[in-house]
C-alpha cells in the first residue's frame, strides 16, 4: 500500500464550533468552581485581607502628610490585585494536573479551545477580584478618584494584560513541582512593565488628569496585551501538548 | 468506515537512564485485536499513553494508516478512544455534565437524552444526575467506557479494561470489545490479567526493557 504523510491538525473544528468548544470549557470551569471554590475563596480572601491590613496598617492618609500620596495609593492597589491574582489565576491548570483530569482534557479538546476557555475563566475571576479589591481599597483607605472612566478604562486593561500573561504561564507551569514559586519567577519579568504602566496610569486617574494624559498608558497597555495574546495563541498548543 | 492500520516501527520507551519498552515493532490492521501483556512496570500503559499520542516514544515511530494516509498518534487523537486507571473526569460534575462537556469540546451535537442513553448503555441508567465523586470505582470505570466510545472511535485503547469491575462490569468490557470488533475498528487491550489474553488476536509480551 502507498503510504503518503498529510497535514492534519488535530480537533481543527470550524470557528463557530471552536467557539462552542472554548465556552465549554469556560462554562465547565465555572460549574466546577462554584462546587469546589478552590480559587475564588483563595483570591477573595487575600484580596480582602490585603487591603484591610493595608488600611490599618498605615490608616487613612490625609494629602497634607504625604506629596506622593495618589502614586503610593495606586502601587497599593495594583500589589493587592497582583498578588491576590497570584493565588488564584493559576488555578484552573494546576488543578487540571492535580486531579489528573488533564489528559482527558488533552484528548477531547482542542488545544485553543482549552486556552481560550481557560482565559475567559482567568479573565471573569479576576474582574470579580479588581471589582471587589478596587471598591474596597477605595473605601477603606478613602482614596479620591479624579477621574473614574479613567481609572475603570485602566483597570480593565491592566486586567485583560494580567490574564494575557498569567493564563499561559500558568499552563507552563501547571506539571511542575514547584508551581507557585515558578509562577512568581516566570510571571515577574512579564508583569513588571504592566504594573509600572498601570500605577502610573492610576495615579493620573485618582488625581483627576484627563483623558489627554491618560491614553497614552491605554495605549501601553492595548499593545501589551495584543502582543502577550497572540504570543499565547501561537505558543500555547507547544505548551499543552509537551 | 475508514480503513484504519497501525503500525509500530522499532519503539521504545525510556524513563531516565531506566528503558521500559525496547524495539516493539509491529502491524495491526483494522478489525484486529492485540493484547499488551506483562508485569506491573513492564511498560503497557505507557505503550498505550504512546498509542494515543499523549507520550512520545524515545525512539522509534508509530503511525495509523487511515485510507492510506499516515498520521502520528498525536494527530489522530480524534480516532482514538482511550481507557485508563490514569483517566480520570471531573469529580465535581454530574456524569451526564462530564458527558455534555467531552461530547460538547469534540463538536458532536448530542442532546441529553442521547447522552443518557449512552449512560444507560454502560450501565448507569439513573445515575446520571449523580456527581461523579459520589461513584464507586466500578462506577467511575463504566463513565470512562462512555467518556472513551463518546465519538465511536476507530481505535480502542483499554488499559486495565476490567479493574475495579464486578461480574456485570466484566460483561459490559466483552460486549463492548465485540461491538468493536464487529464494526472492523482496531483494538488494542492492555492487560495483567491472563483471562483476557483470549480476546487478542495477537499477544505482545513486554518485561525487562524488551
Amino acid at each position: 500500500m502507498k503510504r503518503t504523510t498529510v497535514e492534519h491538525q488535530p480537533h481543527s473544528l470550524p470557528s463557530a464550533s471552536l467557539w462552542h468548544a472554548s465556552w465549554a470549557v469556560f462554562m465547565k470551569d465555572v460549574r466546577s468552581e462554584l462546587r469546589t471554590r478552590y480559587a475564588l475563596n483563595a483570591v477573595l480572601l487575600f484580596a480582602i485581607s490585603t487591603v484591610v491590613a493595608i488600611s490599618l496598617g498605615i490608616g487613612p492618609l490625609a494629602p497634607a502628610r504625604n506629596a506622593d500620596l495618589r502614586i503610593i495609593q495606586a502601587a497599593m492597589l495594583w500589589v493587592a490585585i497582583l498578588f491576590a491574582a497570584f493565588t488564584g489565576l493559576a488555578r484552573s491548570f494546576v488543578q487540571e494536573e492535580e486531579a489528573r483530569t488533564a489528559a482527558a482534557l488533552r484528548l477531547a479538546a482542542p488545544p485553543l479551545a482549552v486556552y481560550l476557555g481557560k482565559l475567559l475563566f482567568n479573565l471573569a475571576l479576576l474582574a470579580l477580584l479588581v471589582i471587589i479589591t478596587s471598591l474596597l481599597a477605595i473605601a477603606m483607605l478613602r482614596i479620591r478618584v479624579g477621574n473614574p472612566g479613567l481609572l475603570v478604562a485602566l483597570l480593565a486593561l491592566g486586567m485583560l494584560g494580567l490574564v494575557s500573561a498569567t493564563t499561559l504561564i500558568a499552563a507552563i507551569i501547571a506539571r511542575a513541582s514547584v508551581k507557585g514559586a515558578l509562577f512568581a519567577v516566570l510571571a515577574f519579568p512579564l508583569l513588571v512593565p504592566l504594573l509600572v504602566v498601570t500605577i502610573q496610569g492610576t495615579d493620573l486617574a485618582f488625581s483627576g488628569f484627563g483623558w489627554d494624559r491618560g491614553i497614552l498608558p491605554l495605549q501601553v497597555l492595548a499593545g501589551y496585551t495584543i502582543a502577550l495574546f497572540t504570543a499565547s495563541l501561537f505558543l500555547f498548543g507547544s505548551v499543552w501538548e509537551t | 468506515m475508514p480503513h484504519i492500520e497501525l503500525h509500530l516501527d522499532n519503539i521504545a520507551i525510556d524513563y531516565g537512564s531506566r528503558r521500559v519498552v525496547a524495539g516493539v515493532s509491529l502491524t495491526l490492521q483494522a478489525g484486529e485485536t492485540l493484547v499488551v501483556a506483562g508485569a506491573n512496570g513492564s511498560g503497557k500503559s505507557s505503550l498505550l499513553r504512546v498509542l494515543c499520542g499523549l507520550q512520545r516514544p524515545s525512539r522509534g515511530t508509530a503511525n495509523y494508516l487511515v485510507d492510506g494516509n499516515a498520521l502520528r498518534p498525536d494527530h489522530a487523537r480524534d480516532l482514538v478512544g482511550w481507557l485508563s486507571p490514569d483517566l480520570q473526569l471531573y469529580r465535581e460534575l454530574t456524569a451526564l455534565e462530564n458527558l455534555r462537556f467531552f461530547a460538547q469540546v469534540r463538536g458532536l451535537a448530542f442532546s441529553d437524552v442521547e447522552l443518557t442513553q449512552r449512560l444507560d448503555s454502560v450501565g448507569l441508567k439513573g445515575r446520571g444526575a449523580d456527581l461523579l465523586a459520589a461513584y464507586s470505582s466500578g462506577m467511575a470505570q463504566r463513565l470512562r467506557y462512555a467518556y472513551a466510545l463518546l465519538h465511536a472511535p476507530l481505535v480502542l485503547l483499554l488499559d486495565e479494561p476490567t479493574v475495579t469491575f464486578d461480574e456485570h462490569g466484566t460483561a459490559l468490557f466483552e460486549r463492548v470489545i465485540a461491538e468493536h470488533q464487529a464494526r472492523g475498528g482496531l483494538l488494542v487491550i492492555a492487560t495483567n490479567d491472563p483471562r483476557e489474553l483470549r480476546f487478542g488476536d495477537y499477544v505482545l509480551r513486554l518485561g525487562a526493557g524488551s
